[in-house]
């Protein structure tokens, strides 16, 4: 046995990745003073969707449950700010809101959803998102299917609220970046790939999943509830059609598998792999949709991990210092794939 | 009220045809095919292709579509699901929903996004009904719909106690790899079961027609009702699962009274609170999620 | 001329070897009796011999055929069988369903649902219980009834006498009397090293994934056996380099 061994968190590689992925957020900010029109309303779009691939990611690739049903927050994410708007509250501030409120709701459900495994959750997400979306319906500010504008936000100058949406947006997507990140770092996080790989084993041995799951159930629903109120401030109508669709949950799932479904980087290229091909094609029209059901069947069963996912395992290579890695006395690195 | 109830236990036939095909399979498999409601739907539109292009009967029809979607059943299990059944838990989900997503869109682009209905192809059966003393109707449609489930779980759990088949696949349910060193090719029990579900979500499809609209994007909400009638009868049991159906139809029609849009809410609220029965009976709450976030550190 | 011929035989869980290098033959109409400590890899043999675990290496010849690449149902219908360890019956099945469901490898021999009684009497009062409901003397009897339902040329037994009370035992080994009588080719684990030598033909013993001692049980004795299992000494009649 060799004589000293360290454990370490950071390689040269992932203090590059960091420094690199603040410095590229930094320059992001900027994005509105160099970018069109078009391009910022496109960008804020991608940022939107990098939110959401990453949070439906948390859900299935850390804490192993699958929604066909997170269009519930999103959708409520956007009536809260309807809402909130409609009550006085400034359009923004509203915007902020939003997602906080969302996640003290799905902290009040999550006792019951929580119970739920496999197939019996993903659907039974689906019915709350269904229920979600009727009693909305109910609201008289809504009027059924009607819906509602945002007006307070129209009384910004266009180019004033496209650079406030995509600076919102901007915001979000490293909020719950850093959140995942600081989640997959802590206990909860050492717990995932346990609870991942088999939760009896990983209760036996004290891991806390119901506290684990708890956790990224309430951080899933804020940021689809964020990713909904972003949507909206650039959508402008509030339809409950539109925003309780189960075309959001194709989305996330395309997005997740193509990227890599349980790695951190997986999410983000699914989502700029998604704004690409959505660029090109269009983003509507039934081959669009065929195509992305048939890319995630594809995905599903013969490319589980992903491009980012088999490309990490292929070259072992992980950009962001959330594993674990062995360093022997005399420098040798042995790299141990302890990566949630 | 009592009209109500009457009507919300022949709605309920309709969704036990429906959820027979998902119990079932969840039964053999334990897999929830999240495109099952499409594939109802994809039955429902052949059946009307057939009827109106040859111009005959639906019930006529179905003696075509039957054989091909059991068919299709075969296919899909030894194809998609009996790879997703070996990849993990997450898999059958994601492939079934992408295979939900890939039909409802073809049938779109083939038929468009119009309405169809079965009606005109079966006549008066669609309206005509008996009424009972104290003014009760009972729909002709809809007593057959849910004659034609009871026969169907009856047919189908005779054949699982008696046929060797069904022998076969209780076995395999309960332990493929015993099941196999007894001789038996769990693969093949599998697709056979795939298929008979096929079989009766055809039938589903078929009834669903007759007795109203259907269109290319209707799959999901078949399959929600499907769904909650597993769950609100009780998975394990195609009795509870008929059931279940009633309960949610009668629950959905009593919703009705109270508010015109309270018919899908009031289906929605008895499952979430017959979840919550079922889970509150034996358990408490937890705030030890807090904990879960401190920082660990290396040991 | 051999019923089974292992030959170099390797199997693992994950990276571990369970069985290392294993070879032998079983000619026909023997009863080879395997002993060995708990994890010296009996279990995963009987196993890899069934088709029920893949071998990472080596190969497994059934009258002659090579059937190492043969999935696990196919090798039952060319007439192995395999009472697993804990007998796995179909609990919520009935011992009647279970040895039904068994019976339909469509291959010809003796053992039928009448015969299989009558070779079990315990069981005939017993027909429609459920596989749960029954001790474990039961289910060991319903567990080899219905591995016989297939009317195998080989049966594998693992851990025969595990759980069960004495008389639960001689039950059980009597009613393989008739089994024995019938001509069938036996390999059974069992951890009953006396009732070992009065019932077998053959002895092998393993330790670790290896066969450290095998031969004639009437050429071997009670210590060489003790010896073996516990890797005390090697072997006189057969060794087999470890």
């Amino acid at each position: 046995m060799t004589d000293s061994v360290s454990v370490r968190r950071w390689s040269s590689v992932s203090i590059i990745t960091v420094v690199g992925l603040v410095g590229i957020i930094a320059i992001l900010a900027f994005g509105p003073l160099f970018l069109g029109e078009y391009w910022t309303s496109r960008i804020t779009t991608l940022f939107i969707y990098v939110i959401l691939a990453v949070m439906w990611n948390a859900l299935a690739g850390y804490a192993g449950l699958v929604s066909v049903g997170q269009q519930a927050f999103f959708g409520l994410g956007a009536y809260v700010v309807v809402r909130l708007s409609d009550g006085g509250i400034p359009v923004y501030p509203a915007i902020a809101l939003a997602p906080v409120i969302v996640a003290v709701l799905a902290l009040v459900l999550s006792p019951l959803a929580l119970r739920l495994r496999g197939g019996e959750f993903a659907i039974g997400m689906w019915v709350f998102a269904e229920l979600s979306h009727l009693l909305v319906n109910l609201d008289s500010l809504i009027q059924g299917e009607t819906g509602r504008s945002l007006l307070a936000i129209s009384a910004f100058a266009p180019d004033v609220r496209r650079a406030n949406n995509y600076w919102f947006a901007l915001g979000a997507m490293t909020i719950f970046l850093a959140l995942v990140f600081v989640l997959l770092r802590s206990r909860a996080g050492a717990s995932v790939q346990a609870i991942r790989d088999n939760e009896e084993a990983a209760a036996s041995v004290g891991v806390r999943v119901m506290s684990t799951k708890r956790i990224i159930f309430v951080l899933a629903a804020a940021g689809c509830a964020a990713a909904g109120a972003l949507t909206l401030s650039t959508l402008i109508t509030f339809q409950p059609k539109t925003f309780f669709s189960v075309q959001w949950t194709a989305y996330m799932i395309f997005m997740t598998l193509v990227g890599g479904l349980g790695t951190f980087e997986g999410p983000i290229v699914g989502a700029v792999v998604f704004f690409i091909v959505e660029s090109l094609f269009g983003g509507s029209g039934v081959w669009y949709l065929v195509t992305l059901g048939a890319t995630a069947l594809v995905f599903s069963l013969w490319v589980p991990r992903g491009i980012w996912g088999t490309l990490s395992a292929r070259s072992g290579l992980q950009l962001m210092p959330i594993g674990y890695r062995l360093v022997f006395g005399d420098k040798r690195a042995a790299e141990e794939n302890a990566q949630a | 009220m009592i009209d109500q109830i009457v009507q919300g236990v022949l709605l309920g036939g309709y969704y036990a045809l429906v959820a027979c095909g998902l119990s079932f399979m969840y039964g053999v498999m334990r897999i929830i095919n999240l495109a099952h409601g499409s594939l109802a739907i994809l039955a429902a539109f052949l059946v009307w292709y057939i009827a109106e292009h040859l111009g005959v009967s639906p019930f006529i029809a179905l003696l075509i579509v039957v054989p091909i979607m059991a068919a299709l059943g075969w296919i899909l299990q030894r194809t998609v699901l009996d790879r997703s059944l070996r990849s993990g838990p997450l898999t059958p989900l994601l492939s079934t929903f992408g295979i939900a997503i890939i039909i409802d869109n073809l049938l779109f682009e083939r038929f468009g996004a119009d309405t169809r209905s079965l009606a005109p192809d079966i006549g008066d059966l669609s309206y005509k009904s008996w009424t009972l003393p104290g003014g009760v109707t009972v729909g002709q449609l809809g007593l057959l719909t849910l004659g034609t489930a009871v026969v169907l779980i009856v047919g189908l759990q005779l054949f699982l106690k008696y046929a060797p088949l069904g022998r076969a696949i209780r076995a395999t349910a309960e332990d493929p790899d015993t099941a196999e060193l007894m001789g038996i090719n769990s693969r093949s029990v599998y697709a056979a079961a795939a298929a008979i579900a096929l079989a009766t979500v055809a039938i589903a499809g078929a009834f669903l027609g007759m007795r109203s609209t259907f269109d290319a994007y209707s799959g999901g909400a078949q399959l929600i009702f499907a769904f909650e009638a597993v769950v609100i009868g009780g998975t394990g049991s195609l009795w509870g699962t008929l059931l279940g159906a009633i309960a949610l139809g009668v629950a959905q029609n009593l919703g009705a009274q109270v508010n015109p849009r309270g018919f899908l809410i009031a289906g929605h609220l008895l499952f979430f609170c017959v979840l919550a029965v079922r889970f509150f009976a034996a358990g408490g709450f937890s705030l030890g999620w807090l904990k879960a976030l401190r920082p660990r550190q290396p040991a | 001329m051999s019923v089974l011929s292992v030959e170099a035989l390797d199997a693992r869980h994950g990276l571990l070897k369970a069985v290392r290098g294993v070879s032998f033959t079983v000619p026909q109409g023997e009863i080879l009796a395997l002993v060995g400590a708990n994890g010296a890899g009996k279990t995963t043999l009987l196993r890899t011999i069934a088709g029920a675990h893949k071998a990472s290496s080596g190969k497994v010849i059934f009258d002659g055929t090579d059937v190492s690449n043969v999935p696990a149902n196919k090798r039952t219908r060319a007439g192995i069988a395999l009472v697993p360890e804990g007998r796995r019956l179909f609990g919520e099945m009935t011992v009647e369903e279970n040895l039904l469901v068994a019976g339909r490898t469509g291959r010809k021999g003796p053992w039928n649902f009448t015969t299989v009684l009558e070779a079990f009497p315990m069981l005939q009062p017993l027909a429609q219980r459920k596989g749960n409901d029954l001790s474990g003397g039961q289910q060991q009897a319903t567990a080899i009834g219905r591995a016989l339902m297939t009317n195998p040329r080989l049966l594998l037994i693992d851990e025969l006498s595990l759980g069960l009370s004495p008389v639960a035992v001689n039950a059980v080994y009597e009613s393989l009397q008739t089994v024995i009588a019938s001509g069938a080719t036996i390999v059974l684990v069992e951890q009953d090293l006396s009732r070992v030598l009065r019932v077998s033909t053959r002895i092998a013993c393993m330790l670790e994934g290896r066969i450290m001692l095998e031969g004639r049980t009437s050429d071997l004795t009670k210590e060489q056996i003790t010896d073996s299992y516990f890797g005390l000494r090697r072997g006189a009649a057969h060794e087999v380099d470890a």
